[in-house]
């Protein structure tokens, strides 16, 4: 087998930060459609964000959407058009701030499309502002000396607050700090589109995903601040799979301390 | 096309949307436009079309802007502080050039106002009402006759320019039952012309992109200068206006919707006294008539605007008499409706008057 660039991605290059999560989530995407031989009948929505190139890195029919609103417009192609296949790509502000009630809603009715949810737990292409998955502590530049819950809430665990719902059929949270995990994304991916060509409903990959850049942290400093303040926070595994019997996801007792990330110098 | 039924507008408008081809709707209740969603709620399952309760205006607007996206004729409706929430998407489907249909039956405002009628959205709807520069067809119907009938000539417009259309309308309107006879034959949606921009997965021919999105300023001038020529194109070409009783007149009333049916009751209460009264009846409010508005300003030197709001039309009314007549403005707002004999009265009243060319003379003050 040769490693080569999925056909599903244009040769543009990509513009991400050094160590964002970005451009490895993108790839795993386009070799799933590959896999699957989906390119030709994919529509990709287009998300307000990091993301919001998009549609010129990958090789199908795309359609831009407002912020926030993926869901909503992904609803309207699909429902119209359900030969084709769908998936939203939002990250943290676009799914869980300003389109919270587009995707919980999107799920309610068990639309037939895939999300892709990035979770960095920053607004990245703002600046570094609090997303609702900032974490506890962290420090942003709309949080100087730190995310206090008492103050600014606690972050939102999407895969957690949809999985309660009877309408998604496929729930999973991923990471990709490490190889093993990104293995496991596309793994996630590939049955998420499998669930959406199978016609059984919503489905959607939260993907754990490094923001150097917006954490003030190296790349490599950033997939250890994942994989030891983040994960634990946002439990990795299936939360909903109708077409495989219940999986149970360990969630760790108690929230980390808040001392260990402001001791990593996160924030910009 | 067949025989008059006595229809509801707001029931006629959803049974000609669907008769011109409409095959997906997404709304969010609000008075007094309930009875598009709700009869469309079975009717577009009869014809193998989608129907979904948003969960807010918002998604609503956003479902069309997808469903527009692979082709098909979509459509919302809403009243005043639900369009107002679809702005949004109705300013992203101009810059994407997507030709969503929408109607607004109006109620009373601003805030959460009233449930009455009222054309308090004049300016929103004729300047676009969201962000950006960019225009919509407005199609505004006095009769429910004319609330069945336009959707189809919406759909058309819109997609001969792939430009956002809507039909304004009033709650009264809406509410209100007349005899309706369909005047088109049901549009066959498997004989549309087809679409060179629709997003349907890219088998066989190139990948298309529709994008709103333009960092580079040159490539959105340039988007902006495109648009602001189709909007002059459809200016030049797709104007509409009804004129009654203008031959003599003089002094020509300015009204649409509901109003314009109360013009006529004035006029013919007038006419019996010798008044000669003529109407003026913009059917787009954009693009609106300037020049037939600008060839009575100068033939009877006095036009008087009638509107359900404190005065909106009147400023273009003002605008495009290019400075050849005393301007005067009648207006109900609040979701009041005027009734013949105050219009007539307010017509006396400009009769007898003489304001200052280039000032609008609101005779409600007088």
């Amino acid at each position: 087998m040769i490693f080569k660039k999925p056909t599903s991605l244009t040769k543009i290059p990509m513009r991400y930060c050094p160590g964002c999560g970005h451009g490895i989530v993108h790839r795993l995407v386009a070799e799933v459609i590959d896999e699957m031989g989906l390119r030709e009948k994919t529509v990709a929505v287009v998300p307000v964000g990091c993301a919001v190139f998009l549609d010129e890195y990958f090789d199908c029919d795309a359609l831009q959407a407002a912020h926030g609103r993926a869901p909503a417009v992904a609803t309207g192609l699909k429902r119209s058009c359900p030969g084709t296949t769908v998936f939203t790509y939002q990250g943290d502000g676009d799914l869980a701030a300003i389109g919270t009630a587009e995707t919980v809603h999107a799920a309610a009715r068990g639309e037939n499309f895939t999300v892709i949810f990035i979770n960095n737990a920053i607004y990245g292409m703002t600046g570094g502002q609090q997303a609702p998955t900032t974490m506890p502590g962290q420090k942003t530049t709309t949080n100087p000396t730190g995310r206090d819950p008492k103050l600014a809430g606690y972050p939102i665990k999407v895969c957690e607050m949809l999985a309660t719902m009877d309408g998604p059929a496929y729930i999973e949270r991923v990471s990709v700090h490490n190889v093993a995990n990104v293995l496991k994304a596309k793994r996630a991916i590939k049955k998420a589109f499998k669930i959406q060509n199978d016609g059984l409903g919503f489905s959607l990959v939260e993907v754990v995903s490094p923001c150097p850049t917006g954490w003030g942290l190296t790349p490599l400093k950033a997939c250890e601040y994942m994989e030891k303040t983040m994960i634990p926070y946002y439990p990795l595994g299936v939360y909903k799979d109708i077409s495989q019997p219940k999986t149970e996801v360990s969630a760790p007792k108690e929230i980390p301390d808040e001392e260990p990330v402001e001791n990593k110098n996160i924030g910009l | 096309m067949g025989q008059k039924i006595l229809m509801k507008g707001n029931e006629a408008l959803a049974e000609g949307a669907v008769r011109a081809g409409c095959r997906f709707f997404s709304g969010y209740p609000i008075t007094p436009q309930n009875e598009i969603p709700e009869y469309l709620s079975w009717r577009l399952f009869e014809v193998g079309g989608t129907f979904i309760q948003a969960e807010s205006e918002v998604s609503a607007i956003n479902m069309i802007y997808g469903a527009a996206a692979c082709g098909t004729r979509a459509m919302t409706s809403s009243s005043s502080c639900g369009i107002s929430l679809k702005q949004e998407g109705i300013s992203y489907s101009a810059a994407a050039e997507l030709p969503i249909f929408y109607a607004n039956v109006v109620r009373g405002g601003p805030g959460l106002g009233n449930i009455s009628p009222s054309q308090c959205d004049y300016w929103q709807a004729t300047r676009g009402g969201g962000h950006g520069d960019y225009r919509v067809i407005v199609l505004a119907p006095n009769c429910v006759n004319e609330m069945g009938n336009f959707p189809k000539l919406a759909y058309e417009l819109a997609e001969k320019y792939r430009n956002p259309s809507m039909i304004l309308a009033d709650g009264l309107l809406g509410q209100m039952m007349e005899p309706m006879k369909f005047e088109f034959e049901t549009v066959n949606i498997n004989k549309l012309p087809p679409k060179d921009y629709v997003l349907t997965g890219c088998k066989g021919r190139d990948r298309r992109v529709i994008n709103t999105l333009h960092l580079d300023v040159n490539v959105l001038e340039r988007l902006n200068w495109h648009l602001y020529k189709k909007y002059k194109e459809i200016e030049a070409n797709e104007v509409r206006f009804e004129e009654r009783y203008t031959e003599d007149a003089e002094i020509i009333i300015v009204a649409y919707g509901t109003s314009a049916r109360v013009a006529v009751d004035a006029i013919m209460k007038g006419r019996q006294e010798g008044l000669k009264i003529g109407l003026i009846r913009p059917i787009t409010l954009w693009p609106f008539p300037k020049e037939i508005v600008s060839k009575y300003a100068k033939k009877t030197g006095k036009l008087l605007a009638v509107e359900m709001n404190t005065g909106q039309m009147v400023e273009d009314v003002l605008m495009f008499s290019n400075g050849q007549a005393e301007i005067y403005f009648y207006g109900s707002p609040g979701g009041t409706v005027p009734t013949g004999d105050g219009v007539l009265a307010a017509i006396k009243t400009a009769l007898k008057n003489k304001a200052t060319i280039g000032e609008v003379c609101c005779l409600n003050d007088i």
